[in-house]
């Protein structure tokens, strides 16, 4: 299995450098510079600018600083905050924006494993359909719907909750972690009734009850393993997705992560900023697909030998 | 299991949260002002940065020459106790408040604004607001590396506390412009310290580093979530200074910000969502503040383009626009229809120009361009930057043309760095634009529209309108000086190369418990006047 | 083959009998053909404005109400069915070709065509494409083809490992084999054996990316990229209602209903077809 780690690890180097590459050239074709402002500058001014931030070389020159620096792990100066480094501006917004993922998928595995459970063992029933029509609410309903909506009735009617911020004024990471974690808590809850689904119709099952093994048992020790693979084995693109969809969140609660950075440093023209990010993401995500892959080998053997 | 979940999280919720203070109530004994702030500001360095959320940190933190008068009018002392101008209007002498400090107990002396100048026009430094100082004499050509001496800059320091400004011309505004962050002063070795006079990402303006001159100065700066500042004692009139601190939150999206004030997080709101405006204006809500600004919305059209070098389709373009209509059915937030470039009641000045909603007027003067009831008009484009407001506006825009016209236009939104480079080439027909005043006097607008002036973008240069304001800028004598700015704007308005649609207001939510805080038409609410009280 | 044939007769049978997934079908086709229909059934133009009107509650004249712009919002939503639903297939139409394609060479060829090319696929997997997204919407504007290619390029890759492992199935089971042994040519195995049983999971896999793509368009909407007026989608309706959703609440209600409605339906229905092909999830 070392030996699959190792591989896909060194697959991924060239990939983030050819992600790096792309981005680079990609956002150099957008119209319009970083420091193109409503008041125009004199023409002098504007060559000054382009000189402190290396924008007068030649585009390929600029190509090979830029990659130079990255291999040491720089990823320079952001060029819309004079004085903050990327690499600064990035570990400022990551843990914030790492916490609001981490406390949404806390959610959303509590909620939607436990009713995809529940789902799968009173399969039929009320206790089933109930669940998932709920669950599908979460998963047609977009985040930006159900945030205000969440703000609104907490927040404003019932004034129980804090309308914003994170870490700020207590309680106030609650309404943002579920909000996030509401789309994921529904497929997983999906996903784990599927799995349990297709665990409680193994043999192995039918032995355990056979054997006279209470059904509570027969779900902690037998089931709840197979059922909970295809929940594992989502978690690394659901990662993904996560810090995808923290963009929003983040804009609602006014939450200081890394994604409200990002799409601001999208629209600022704010090139190493935008590099920096998207280099950083890339690689965040292949390290989860990663983790999530060894996870699913791990807890089932089956998988183990396909591998 | 997951049937009990719910009812627990609310329990948990309740008891958790206790009995809720709000910040603005907490603010009150405290006085704690909770500023929502719009936007992360670039930075805090008054010579590097260009916007609004920048001004209100910096009006806190450093002071200049002279501030801005909370009731609006003449400016009010700053560093500068008193100053002398001479009978020509072109040296100014400024007699500095010999209490005056720096936050670290430094006192300030004159040879400080000559430094601080230099800085902000050297070269290197990639300053984007140069133009306050370029009345100075020899400014721009320090700026614009014609020469590298700063000696042939008109600013001296006499003494300690006498500081001596030459200018290129008597500019009767130049007091007002001392008020403006880009003319402050910052502390040498402060600057020195973390990085050489033109080093952009010097680290002096970190909290700990940070040394200023204003009423306020910074304990702390979390990027993106709040910036704290607390009372400078060293600042010269800090016993006029009762607020303790003041704590600007960047809240960009205005549905949050909205509901931040509602839920009493905030005292004061940087805008007011486009669709809450007109709700809250009908129920008279008392938080409401909606003040005249000085800026205008208005239309810039490329008068290069064939068709819109006639001034008559501009004309006729102009006059067949409702724009009443406008701003109550599609603004709907207080703005008033513009009929002149320059925001009327700047300053006193009041143009006397119209432009007449009259579509047959505009009918007929299409037709003599030579497009009768529009036909053979091309479809041309209304170009603007990628937000809710201007789109509701161009989409009036585009049927009101359509059905007064006959003409056709489309619509062209681009993200806002796209949209400024388009502007900035010519690559336009029409756009959306808008300008808000630095200063309060006309100058500050009309002086836009002159031939070669980098934000006229419109390739419109009218020699007659270039000779008006220059007599304007020659003479000190108010009246006079008025009349030459009538002139120059009615030739505008008869011209037409843009299309005024409504002076601006700002619209904001202020909390009752805010005190010293007076409308002004420059939006500027210098900290040292604001308390709270209930 | 017989084997076939009664494979989708049982299919057809078992759809029939689920009554979401039937129900959910109905809905869908209630709503394509409102959407073909649209510009005979919309009572009023969707763009023209109405300002002395302004934001009115539904009444006898606006069916649904209109917006601040005094627009009708039945006829702004008829007009979102044909947007959203085109952005939806037209975009799941690019991620089908894409893919089904890629999904079948590397199924079929197998060995090392099929190692690099899914190789390619892992690798693309592991990109945050929501970032590459935003940023050519930022840097190319308005261009609707160019929102259903970034859309489709980013559901393709699943799209492709669903084909190839289902490729990979047929090709070895024993009637595959034995027509290989027979000498049956590439063309014919492919449009007798192969194709007819990845239709299945490709039909199913469509309509459950339907909707995936149809949250992607209205979270750019929220962002300010999605689809550019005049045409407006169900996104940019939502995303307006929300604004005014204390004031006007039928703004955000009836787009709201509408946009969920049928995301329930496209879900049920593309549930039903996978319950309905996969005897074994939904037998006892």
């Amino acid at each position: 299995m070392l030996q699959v780690i190792l591989k896909r690890i060194a697959i991924a180097i060239p990939v983030i450098l050819i992600v790096a590459s792309i981005t680079f050239f990609l956002v150099r074709m957008a119209p319009g510079g970083p420091f193109d402002a409503e008041k125009v500058v004199p023409p002098q001014v504007m060559k000054n600018l382009n000189a402190v931030y290396n924008l007068d070389a030649p585009l390929v020159v600029q190509y090979k600083d830029y990659m130079f620096n990255l291999i040491q792990g720089d990823f320079g100066p952001s060029f819309r905050y004079p004085g903050r480094s990327v690499t600064e501006m990035i570990f400022t917004g990551l843990p914030v924006t790492f916490e609001l993922a981490f406390y949404a998928i806390i959610v959303a595995m509590i909620i939607g494993g436990l009713a995809g459970i529940i789902a799968a063992v009173r399969r039929n029933t009320l206790l089933d359909y109930i669940p998932m029509t709920i669950a599908m609410i979460g998963i047609c309903m977009p985040t930006f719907l159900l945030g205000p909506l969440l703000i609104l009735y907490f927040g404003i009617h019932l004034e129980v909750l804090p309308v914003s911020g994170w870490g700020s004024l207590t309680g106030d990471k609650i309404l943002p972690s579920i909000t996030l974690g509401a789309a994921y808590a529904a497929y997983i809850a999906r996903l784990s009734r599927g799995g349990m689904l297709e665990t409680l119709s193994q043999d192995y099952i039918r032995t355990a009850r056979a054997k006279g093994l209470s059904e509570y048992k027969v779900i902690i020790n037998h089931a709840l393993q197979g059922g909970l693979v295809p929940v594992v084995s989502f978690l690394g693109p659901a990662v993904a997705g996560l810090i995808g969809g923290s963009f929003v969140v983040e804009t609602i609660f006014q939450i200081p992560g890394l994604g409200r950075f990002y799409v601001e440093a999208a629209f600022n023209r704010d090139y190493t900023m935008i590099l920096g990010t998207t280099i950083f993401f890339s690689t965040l995500i292949i390290f989860f697909n990663l983790l999530s892959d060894i996870a699913v080998l791990l807890m089932n053997p089956r998988a183990r030998s396909e591998a | 299991m997951k049937n009990k979940f719910i009812p627990a999280l609310f329990l948990f919720v309740l008891i958790g949260c206790g009995e809720s203070i709000t910040p603005v109530d907490s603010g009150l004994d405290a006085q704690i002002l909770h500023f929502g702030n719009g936007s992360e500001p670039q930075g805090l360095d008054p010579h590097i940065v260009t916007g609004v959320p920048e001004h209100h940190l910096l009006i806190s933190l450093c002071e200049g020459l002279t501030i801005a008068n909370p009731k609006g009018g003449k400016n009010l002392p700053g560093v500068a106790e008193s100053w002398v101008i001479s009978p020509d209007g072109k040296t100014y002498t400024f007699y500095l408040n010999k209490n005056a400090k720096w936050s670290n107990g430094d006192s300030l002396i004159a040879e400080d604004f000559v430094w601080s100048w230099m800085r902000i026009l050297t070269p290197s430094l990639g300053s984007q607001y140069p133009d306050m100082l370029y009345y100075v004499k020899g400014a721009a050509e320090f700026h614009q590396g014609i020469t590298d001496d700063f000696s042939t800059v008109g600013v001296k320091a006499i003494n300690d506390h006498e500081l001596r400004v030459e200018l290129n011309n008597p500019t009767p505004f130049f007091i007002l412009l001392l008020s403006h962050y880009s003319t402050y002063p910052v502390h040498k070795e402060t600057v020195l310290a973390h990085g050489a006079i033109d080093d952009r990402n010097g680290l002096w303006t970190r909290p700990g580093n940070f040394v200023c001159n204003g009423p306020m100065n910074l304990k702390s700066w979390e990027l993106n979530k709040q910036i704290t500042v607390e009372k400078n004692p060293f600042y010269w009139d800090a016993d006029r200074v009762k607020l303790n601190e003041i704590r600007y939150y960047p809240v960009s999206n205005e549905s949050t910000e909205d509901r931040m004030f509602r839920a009493g997080q905030l005292h004061v709101t940087n805008v007011v969502p486009l669709e809450k405006c007109p709700v809250y204006i009908e129920d008279n809500n008392p938080n409401l503040r909606i003040e005249p600004y000085m800026g205008t919305y208005f239309y810039r059209v490329n008068t290069l383009h064939p068709v819109l070098k006639d001034k008559k389709v501009r004309l006729a373009l102009a006059y067949a626009l409702n724009r009443t209509q406008i701003v109550e059915k599609v603004s709907k937030c207080g703005q008033k229809p513009a009929y002149s470039f320059t925001p009327p009641g700047s300053a006193g000045y009041e143009p006397d120009t119209e432009i007449p909603f009259d579509p047959v007027l505009a009918r007929s003067l299409l037709a003599e361009a030579g497009f009768k009831d529009g036909i053979g008009f091309p479809v041309l484009e209304i170009l603007f930057n990628t937000q809710e407001g201007h789109r509701k506006i161009a989409l009036a825009v585009q049927q009101m043309w359509q059905e007064n016209l006959g003409i056709s236009v489309q619509l062209v939104n681009q993200d806002w760095k796209v949209y400024l480079a388009r502007e900035m080439t010519g690559d336009f027909q029409i756009s959306r634009a808008g300008w808000i005043g630095d200063y309060e006097d006309p100058n500050t607008f009309l002086d836009t529209l002159r031939p070669n002036r980098g934000n006229n973008k419109t390739g419109w240069e009218n020699k007659e309108y270039d000779r008006l304001l220059e007599l304007a800028n020659s003479t000190n004598e108010q009246s006079l000086r008025y009349e030459y700015l009538m002139q120059a704007e009615r030739l505008l308005i008869s011209e037409m190369p843009i299309i005024p649609i409504y002076t601006y207001v700002r619209q904001y939510q202020l909390s009752s418990d805010v005190k010293g805080w007076y409308p002004n038409i420059i939006d500027t609410h210098h900290p040292k006047f604001i308390y709270l009280e209930r | 083959m017989s084997q076939g044939s009664s494979l989708w007769t049982d299919a057809w049978r078992r759809l029939l009998a689920n009554k979401a997934a039937v129900a959910g079908g109905i809905i869908l086709l209630i709503l394509i053909f409102l959407a073909i229909f649209a510009p005979w059934i919309a009572p009023h133009s969707y763009s023209y404005q109405n300002l002395e009107l302004g934001a009115q509650p539904p009444s006898g004249n606006f069916l649904l109400g209109t917006d601040t712009l005094g627009r009708d919002l039945f006829s702004r939503i008829l007009y979102g069915a044909r947007v959203s639903l085109l952005v939806g297939f037209v975009a799941t139409g690019v991620a089908l070709v894409i893919g089904v394609s890629w999904g079948i060479i590397a199924g079929y060829f197998g060995g090392r065509v099929d190692s690099v090319m899914m190789r390619i696929v892992d690798v693309l997997y592991g990109l945050p494409f929501i970032i590459f997204i935003i940023l050519l919407m930022v840097i190319f504007g308005r261009n609707i083809w160019l929102l259903f290619g970034a859309i489709g390029a980013v559901e393709w890759l699943t799209m492709a490992r669903i084909v190839r492992g289902q490729v990979l199935t047929v090709k070895n089971q024993e009637y595959v084999l034995a027509a290989q042994a027979m000498g049956v040519s590439n063309i014919q195995m492919f449009r007798k054996h192969i194709f007819p049983n990845i239709l299945g999971p490709i039909a199913v896999y469509a309509t459950l990316t339907i909707p995936q793509v149809m949250l992607l368009e209205a979270f750019l909407s929220f962002l300010g990229l999605g689809i550019q007026p005049p045409m407006s989608s169900w996104g940019t309706l939502i995303r307006y209602g929300v604004e005014s959703m204390e004031e006007y609440s039928w703004l955000l209600i009836y787009p709201g209903l509408t946009f969920t409605i049928t995301l329930f339906a496209l879900n049920f229905f593309g549930d039903g077809l996978r319950d309905a092909l996969d005897p074994k999830i939904s037998s006892d």
